[in-house]
């Protein structure tokens, strides 16, 4: 190997995309070490506290793409305290003290600034992307600043953030001279934005590929907008709301049969079913279609329009599609890959426009090339996972999710232990699940069997004993993220294999049986995890008592101790 | 006196009435009430609920109990439940169930264990005692999903608190605070079958009463509030959202309401309101209109609804009674105010069509 020049090396690791490939490569030897880090423009860093900014730059100087996820996933669901951490403003400084030359910033579930952004849009020259998808702590006016300075910006998604909203004319910030972008989604944007600044901006960027519009862009501004961008691939409409015996519905509809690139299709924040015609036309060349945010949409009204959606490979939706509609989606849908089935109606208990497992079933028979699943639904049986599993052997990612957590078999009344199995069993290439419904031990224990590439897992409210989480850490090698809340494991379970953790990205374990004093065990002998106890409402104890049961306890391998950011409330043993 | 309205929307009502009917909350699909007396006010009654399906714990019986037939405004709760929600049930408690949500006013939810009924109507069986007006529970029901404090005091394996006396939390942390309006998204003549799913659990399945489940994102979360809240019309008042209206049969105990929007043809609303209203169907399909208690056969059903014994009608934007069917569905629902199932013979007058119809059939 020592007589290949690094240039050819360098040549040949070009073709290597994939950070995983990278960081395969890198372990080699030195010299592969050497010319992989200063080839390396693209860095994924799954969880921000594993290193810091320092040794990222230190390692790879040429970095020119960043990937950084902050807080814990189940952060999402309102289980982690807001001030946790997960703060991106040092990063951009360190990066920007050092003159890396930055052109891509992707954040997940980050803290980001105001001033953050207007470091980032001051600090980078060829800045051209920045994506932001479950962030917090920014307005617009942050995204003012990014508007005004980036002056190659290409990209600006922002996916499910809150943002503040300023009432600034932060839109309008882009200069006239800014003719780069190929991407804005602002869909997540509450306020009012500056429609006619919209215009123009769409009017001046030929290269617009992707556009998702907030609610507050209205039907007549869409027609306007399609009108200047026929070129585009993917389209999220804001409000979708007109009489549609009205001249500008009928100009919309010509103008939507006029883009016919339209692959991608979302939004119908607030919608008009009468309006929904109109995008029939596109239908049939659609393959990623998401619905999930537009409740305004009955069943029946889905049925139809998807009947129109034959080459779809990806579908999000809400529940009101019902099992009925499923079975449309099956009939129709051949090609699809991927279903994500939300619940619309999460506050009353009544789950009339829920889905159960005849919908899921349904899906499965008619769509073989399924391998992305989430499903939330009002029950399930194991004969119907046991069907899904026979029909559908290449899931990747199977979550499924019934609205009461500990529901059993809806028609045996049995733990859906076996169904899950059958899943686990049959998808040999699972790399993600999630579990719900009664559950025992005995599911783990299938888990552990034969969920051999499975990589993240989520368990809440299951399991009877620590031996169904020493299954899973016994038997899947492969694990990276273990999330587990409201189960009966305890501090047997956490301490059996501490190495493990090693080997993991992160560990979540929240009102478990998990104790003081067993979590204080596990920070002495593993001094690379950061063992955190994040205490909230409680009284903070000076020490506590090791009997003591931990309510939330997140663990994860750093390569840099404890962080120096962390809240009064988040302890690290 | 007429047994009372249960429930300002009505679709609990199918809910109630299979929880009520099977004792042992197996999965049949009943929607007929029967014509047995039932306590509408669910007080004082532990006979209702003799047989608990789950086994494992006692406390079950109040989920069945939960799901009798109540009275009252949405969202308020019998007395007699108090005692027993401070204990950690296995989260099935659903009078939320029962009752849409209202937006809370001013984000403080003010519901605590003592909360009573507030008993618009009395139930025939007239037992009525404790009852105590408190409207304002109306407002604060959205919030009462929601466990802030369970979360750090240690939820069981199975669920949070009961709900009933969770109050919001103002840490920044805390739970979800936004509210769904009431949303009257459901038709209910389709809940019936949902209910009996979850039914084999012990009672229907509550679904927000623990903090962070179902697992959605807050963003997705609030937002859904928000549209749904767009998206909700006045009732009557064409628009995106739901559109319902009263559904009133001569000789019925109480009205019904369906949600327009879940149709799209006259054929599709004739049918649900033939399920929907077959309990009362029921009680006179016998030669001398003697109850009849066997299994009304739907074409039966429809005979009777489209024969001469009852006609569809609706009230228009004028107040006029309408035909049902004579104009575009489209236009239908733009101007119908309510419907009524009417008799034939008071049809009479209504139009010449009507008359003919039950000439003929005749």
């Amino acid at each position: 190997m020592n007589y290949f020049p690094e240039e050819v090396l360098e040549h040949v690791f070009d073709f290597l995309t994939s950070h995983r490939d990278r960081n395969a490569v890198s372990l080699v030897c030195k010299s592969w070490y050497s010319v992989e880090r200063f080839s390396r423009e693209k860095v994924f860093i799954g969880n921000c506290y594993a290193v810091n900014p320092e040794r990222l730059i230190a390692r790879f100087p040429r970095v020119r793409s960043l990937t950084l996820k902050g807080k814990p996933h189940f952060a999402d669901f309102n289980l982690v305290p807001h001030d946790w951490g997960g703060y991106v403003y040092p990063w951009i400084e360190a990066m920007a003290k050092s003159g890396i030359n930055l052109e891509e910033l992707r954040l997940k579930r980050m803290v980001v600034s105001d001033e953050s952004l207007e470091l980032l849009a001051k600090s980078f020259p060829n800045f051209k992307s920045l994506v932001l998808v479950s962030c917090e702590g920014f307005t617009t006016d942050g995204l003012a600043a990014i508007a005004s300075n980036c002056r190659f910006l290409r990209e600006l998604d922002l996916q499910e953030n809150e943002v503040d909203d300023r009432k600034g004319q932060w839109l309008s910030c882009f200069p006239d001279t800014c003719t780069s972008l190929v991407s804005l989604n602002f869909a997540c944007l509450k306020g009012e934005v500056n429609v006619a600044a919209l215009e123009r901006l769409v009017a001046r960027c030929r290269n617009l590929r992707s556009l998702r519009l907030n609610h507050a862009v209205p039907l007549d501004a869409l027609q306007k907008i399609l009108v200047q961008a026929p070129q585009l691939n993917d389209l999220g409409t804001g409000s979708f709301l007109h009489d549609p015996d009205s001249e500008a519905y009928c100009k919309l509809k010509n103008a939507i049969k006029k883009c016919k690139s339209i692959r991608s299709l979302s939004g119908f924040l607030d919608v008009n079913t009468r309006c929904l015609p109109a995008v029939y036309p596109i239908c049939t060349n659609l393959t990623s279609l998401n619905l999930s945010y537009a409740p305004g949409i009955y069943s029946s009204e889905l049925i139809k329009l998807i009947c129109h959606c034959k080459k779809l490979e990806r579908l999000w939706i809400l529940d009101t599609i019902g099992d009925k509609g499923l079975g449309v989606v099956a009939s129709t849908c051949k090609e699809l890959q991927e279903l994500r089935v939300f619940p619309s109606d999460l506050y009353d208990g009544v789950g009339n426009a829920a889905v159960t497992e005849e919908g899921l079933v349904a899906i499965s028979a008619g769509c073989p090339k399924l391998n992305s699943l989430l499903y939330f639904c009002q029950q399930m049986t194991n004969a119907a996972l046991i069907t899904v599993a026979k029909n559908c052997p290449n899931f990747i990612r199977f979550r499924l999710c019934t609205l009461d957590p500990t529901i059993p078999d809806a028609v045996t009344n049995q733990p859906l232990d076996e169904g899950f199995g059958a899943i686990v069993q049959s998808c040999k290439g699972l790399k993600r699940l999630s579990v719900s419904g009664l559950l025992t031990d005995q599911v783990f224990l299938y888990i552990g069997m034969y969920a051999e590439q499975l990589e993240m897992l989520s368990i809440a409210f299951a399991g009877d004993s620590d031996k169904g989480m020493l299954y899973v850490l016994n038997g899947c090698k492969k694990l990276k993220k273990l999330e587990i809340r409201d189960s009966p494991f305890g501090n047997v379970a956490l301490l059996a294999d501490v190495g493990k953790y090693e080997t993991m990205r992160s560990l979540w374990m929240s009102s478990c049986e998990v104790t003081y004093g067993a979590c204080k065990t596990l920070a002495e002998k593993m001094p690379r995890l950061n063992v955190e106890i994040i205490n909230e409402g409680e009284q903070i104890e000076a020490s506590p008592d090791d009997r003591h049961r931990v309510e939330k306890m997140y663990l994860y391998r750093t390569l840099v101790g404890p962080r120096r950011d962390a809240p009064e409330f988040v302890w690290t043993l | 006196m007429s047994p009372p309205l249960l429930g300002v929307e009505g679709q609990s009502q199918c809910n109630v009435s299979l929880m009520a009917s099977s004792a042992s909350a197996d999965r049949v699909a009943q929607n007929g009430l029967g014509l047995k007396e039932r306590n509408y006010l669910g007080l004082s009654d532990s006979s209702s609920v003799d047989s608990s399906v789950v086994p494992e714990e006692k406390k079950s019986n109040l989920n069945l109990k939960a799901t009798e037939l109540r009275l009252g405004l949405p969202g308020s709760q019998s007395p007699e439940r108090e005692s027993d929600f401070t204990l950690l049930s296995p989260g099935k408690l659903d009078e939320k169930q029962l009752f849409p949500l209202i937006p809370s006013k001013d984000g403080i939810c003010l519901l605590s264990q003592k909360t009573v009924v507030s008993g618009n109507k009395r139930g025939f069986s007239d037992t009525v005692d404790g009852f105590s007006e408190s409207k304002s529970t109306m407002f604060n029901e959205g919030n009462w999903m929601f466990n802030p404090a369970g979360s750090d005091s240690g939820q069981t394996k199975l669920a949070g608190n009961a709900g009933m006396n969770v109050m919001l939390s103002n840490r920044s942390s805390g739970t979800q605070t936004s509210v769904k309006t009431e949303v009257p998204a459901k038709t209910s003549n389709e809940c019936g079958n949902k209910m009996n799913g979850s039914n084999a659990n012990s009672a229907p399945a509550s679904k927000a009463q623990v903090v962070g489940w179902p697992p959605i994102r807050s963003f997705r979360k609030n937002s859904l509030a928000t549209t749904s809240k767009n998206n909700d019309e006045v009732d009557g008042k064409p628009g995106p959202g739901a559109l319902f209206v009263k559904v009133s049969m001569d000789g019925a105990p109480y009205l019904r309401k369906v949600d327009l929007r879940t149709y799209s043809t006259y054929q599709e609303l004739s049918s649900a309101l033939e399920k929907m209203f077959s309990c009362f169907t029921l009680g006179q399909c016998g030669p001398q209109g003697a109850p009849s208690r066997e299994m009304l056969s739907e074409s039966k059903l429809r005979d009777l609804l489209h024969g001469s014994e009852y006609v569809l009608t609706y009230e228009d934007k004028d107040g006029d009674w309408m035909l049902v069917g004579d104009v575009p569905w489209e236009m239908f629902i733009d101007s119908c105010k309510r419907l009524k199932i009417m008799k034939g013979s008071d049809a009479i007058g209504l139009a010449p069509r009507a008359v003919e119809k039950s000439k003929n059939r005749n």
